[in-house]
């Protein structure tokens, strides 16, 4: 089969399942379109982060399992964004902060001038010991009553600095627009952070760079799990504003409540589906955007130059292209797409809980969408996040289904027997990883191969 | 007095439980060392092959329990340790079989040996999740002290107390044992001296009649039982519980690394490097700054550089700082 069939078919068995899951409760399906609406959502943001991933190994080779870290770092952006400002924080500590991490980057900053411009040598190794050792404790002067200012106002609620929303703590979830203007936030982030592990990192071997990335994603996530100020910590950010209607107001309105009825649904299953069809409809447009543009600049002179340093470094760099900027500049790009992604996601759950963050769900998982899709083909990537994501979900179903099928000649009430059906829900792991193992080995390049 | 004092608070908050994780570290670290050294590859696997080394040591371990046996006052799952290297090495085998032979015939890049043993970490995950399940699972039995903090106040007459636990000696113990029987194996064995060398140069060593198969399989045996020592001993000093053993993967690579890849020696000082970086930069020094300082110097907060939940940030910085100015590390370890 080519691809020119291959390709579309694969999609129509997506969209054929996403349809099935909505239509009928047969076998593992749920029958429900709110759940395959809900599975969908999720699964576009997937596709997302996959499309970001893809960019960097796909295109150049680069592996990075610090995705959690980036996607964590959009969900900050959408909390610094879209909430209101909390009142007083400012005032109580915010000047205390921003002086800390100014005196926190300027030691940094310093120690990398000394050692650039001192001549290697004992001097050089202890004045840099001492502006390290000095700066550290003046960030930490300055910081923490900064820190400790911000999280004694009304610490049950708030106790952070809060976001950007110009509505204020009554009203701040009239400007639902605040969230999207968080997602580009969301990927300069990421961006950011990405810039300091691939400045480093990048240029050693692969798998140094894959240890790196795994490090700053676990950093950053006990960053945002310990700093209160920022996003309250593990004590979580709800009710986050929104982009699209809230479900109440829907039912309230009686043009609604109409159009609903034309429909032959009940007022309630509407509003929920209208929400869901609304947020799919914005994904799908930062997708489709994200897509277009991956895949001109797949088929652009850079994207071809891309290829050719991934496919031979050495000889990419004797044609004069300078590989460790061009690595740089992807891994940047592609960890900015997650820090999107991640941005979206919180949006979509109206909360920031940095407990929810699991490196196999939100790293490991996204690579198993890439090699099943197709590293290095775009369309490949955006199939893995939407086919994996759908497995994902459906495995628990799938594997209660098997237990009860396997235990159905055990007498009722054995140990094993409970066992086996309370275990099912750990399928997934297992089932992902005979998944990533059978592609790796049988179909290396993926469902649908790079041309 | 106060010197005293400061000293065996010292030793009871810092010193050794950064010996005992160090040591810990560092038998975990020279699995990752040895495939890497061997096959060529990071293993991603390493923290859940060790949860299901100490998984099957602590089933065994349970039922060994429940018949009654003991080996009072050291714990019983020192009896059921060689069960769980055999089963760990029955499934180490088995996935270098069914996994990483075919990638090794067809010369695969070492980033493909990576992503298959993310498919394996996948597995082996599912596996421990779906036998013992996610929660914490206690199975230290025995002393738990060998000496307790109230005997040495008492003993010495000193206001700090010292405690060492049963665990914390084994583990120094076994670490010392491990260590001293790994390097006179690879030293002066003829298998050990054949892993050296297809390590240090495979062409060579093939040219040389040494049967690559072979190593490889020595290899792995070693590093299961490494990696259940090590799943095992962690698991009697501090809690079982699956995903902390997928989080112990970054300091064990950071000890590898800055050790130097591929070099066991290397691995061990990596150990101990970030063990103590951990220990001392998270703990708070108050305690001893109160006994050293005069009373006008005394700190008014806990004097804790960091807190705990940021000691992955310092595995990470040591890491990056290593990778930065001595990417081969301390010791001289393979390739750039």
């Amino acid at each position: 089969m080519t691809q020119n069939i291959r390709t579309p078919l694969l999609f129509a068995i997506m969209a054929v399942l996403f349809i099935l899951e909505g239509s009928t409760n047969f076998w593992v399906f749920s029958g429900s379109w709110n759940t395959s609406l809900a599975i969908l959502n999720m699964a576009l943001i997937s596709a997302i982060m996959a499309l970001g991933v893809n960019l960097q190994w796909g295109y150049a080779g680069l592996f990075n399992v610090g995705v959690m870290g980036f996607v964590a770092l959009g969900g900050l952006a959408t909390v610094l964004i879209s909430m209101p400002a909390t009142p007083g924080a400012w005032s109580a500590g915010g000047l205390r902060i921003v002086l800390g991490i100014i005196v926190g980057v300027g030691t940094i900053l310093g120690a990398v001038q000394i050692r650039k411009k001192m001549s290697p040598g004992r001097n050089r190794g202890l004045l840099m010991i001492a502006l390290l050792v000095l700066g550290f404790f003046a960030f930490r002067y300055v910081f923490d009553a900064g820190v400790e200012a911000i999280e004694a106002i009304n610490p049950a609620q708030t106790g952070n600095l809060g976001g950007l929303n110009p509505g204020g703590p009554e009203n701040y979830k009239a400007h639902g627009y605040m969230t999207l203007l968080a997602w580009p936030v969301g990927g300069l982030f990421a961006a950011g952070a990405a810039w300091i592990v691939g400045k480093t990192a990048l240029g050693l071997r692969s798998d140094y760079l894959a240890i790196a990335t795994l490090g700053i994603a676990e950093i950053i996530l006990a960053m945002m799990k310990n700093e209160d100020w920022l996003a309250r910590g593990v004590k979580n950010v709800v009710g986050l504003p929104r982009p699209v209607p809230y479900e109440v107001d829907l039912q309230k309105s009686a043009e609604f409540a109409a159009r609903a009825e034309a429909w032959g649904t009940d007022v309630t299953t509407a509003s929920t589906i209208a929400v869901k069809l609304s947020y799919g409809l914005l994904f799908t447009a930062v997708l489709v955007v994200l897509l277009v543009l991956a895949q001109l600049s797949l088929k652009s002179p850079w994207g071809r130059m891309m290829r050719a340093i991934r496919d031979n470094e050495v000889a990419a760099r004797a044609m004069g292209k300078n590989v460790t900027k061009r690595h740089l500049q992807i891994f940047v790009l592609g960890s900015a797409i997650c820090g999107l992604a991640g941005a979206m996601m919180t949006t979509l759950d109206g909360q920031l809980t940095p407990n929810s963050y699991q490196p196999l769900r939100f790293t490991f998982l996204i690579w198993v969408m890439v090699i099943v899709g197709g590293s290095g083909n775009n369309f490949g990537a955006v199939l893995g996040g939407l086919m994996i994501w759908f497995f994902w979900i459906k495995v628990e179903p799938i594997g209660n289904w098997l237990m009860m099928v396997v235990t159905s000649g055990m007498e009722d009430g054995s140990g094993l027997k409970t066992h086996l059906l309370n275990s099912a829900a750990h399928m997934r792991l297992f089932s992902m990883g005979i998944i990533l193992l059978l592609v790796l080995r049988f179909s290396p390049r993926g469902l649908v191969p790079e041309r | 007095m106060d010197f005293l004092n400061a000293i065996v608070a010292l030793a009871n908050f810092v010193l050794i439980p950064a010996i005992s994780y160090g040591s810990q570290l560092a038998i975990g670290a020279l699995g990752v060392t040895l495939i890497y050294g061997i096959l060529r590859f990071s293993n991603f696997a390493h923290g859940d092959s060790m949860a299901f080394g100490a998984m099957v040591t602590i089933l065994v371990t349970w039922w060994m329990q429940s018949l009654g046996v003991s080996i009072h006052p050291l714990p019983t799952a020192l009896l059921a340790l060689p069960f769980g290297i055999a089963a760990t090495s029955l499934m180490v085998l088995t996935t270098d079989r069914v996994v990483y032979r075919f990638y090794r015939r067809v010369k695969a890049k070492p980033i493909v040996f990576v992503m298959a043993s993310i498919g394996v970490m996948f597995i082996m995950n599912g596996i421990v999740r779906f036998i013992i399940g996610p929660g914490d699972q206690r199975f230290a039995d025995g002393a738990r002290f060998i000496m307790k903090a109230r005997d040495f106040k008492e003993m010495t007459g000193l206001r700090e107390g010292l405690a060492f636990k049963t665990s914390q000696g084994i583990t120094i113990i076994a670490a010392v044992l491990i260590v001293a029987l790994l390097f006179w194996f690879l030293n002066h064995t003829r298998t050990g001296k054949s892993m050296r060398a297809f390590s240090d140069n495979e062409d060579l060593a093939l040219l040389s009649g040494i049967n690559p198969e072979r190593v490889v399989m020595v290899t792995w045996i070693i590093v299961a039982a490494l990696i259940t020592i090590a799943g095992v001993l962690y698991g009697l000093d501090k809690s079982f519980k699956p995903f902390t053993y997928f989080q112990l993967l970054l300091p064990i690579f950071a000890s590898a690394i800055v050790g130097g890849l591929g070099n066991p020696l290397g691995a061990i000082a990596g150990g101990f490097v970030i063990a103590f970086s951990e220990v001392t930069v998270t703990y708070a020094w108050k305690k001893i700054a109160v006994y050293l300082l005069p009373d006008a110097l005394e700190p008014s907060g806990l004097a804790q550089l960091l807190s705990t939940d940021y000691k992955f940030a310092v595995s990470f910085v040591i890491l990056i700082v290593v990778l930065l100015f001595k990417p081969t590390g301390l010791f001289k370890g393979q390739s750039v």
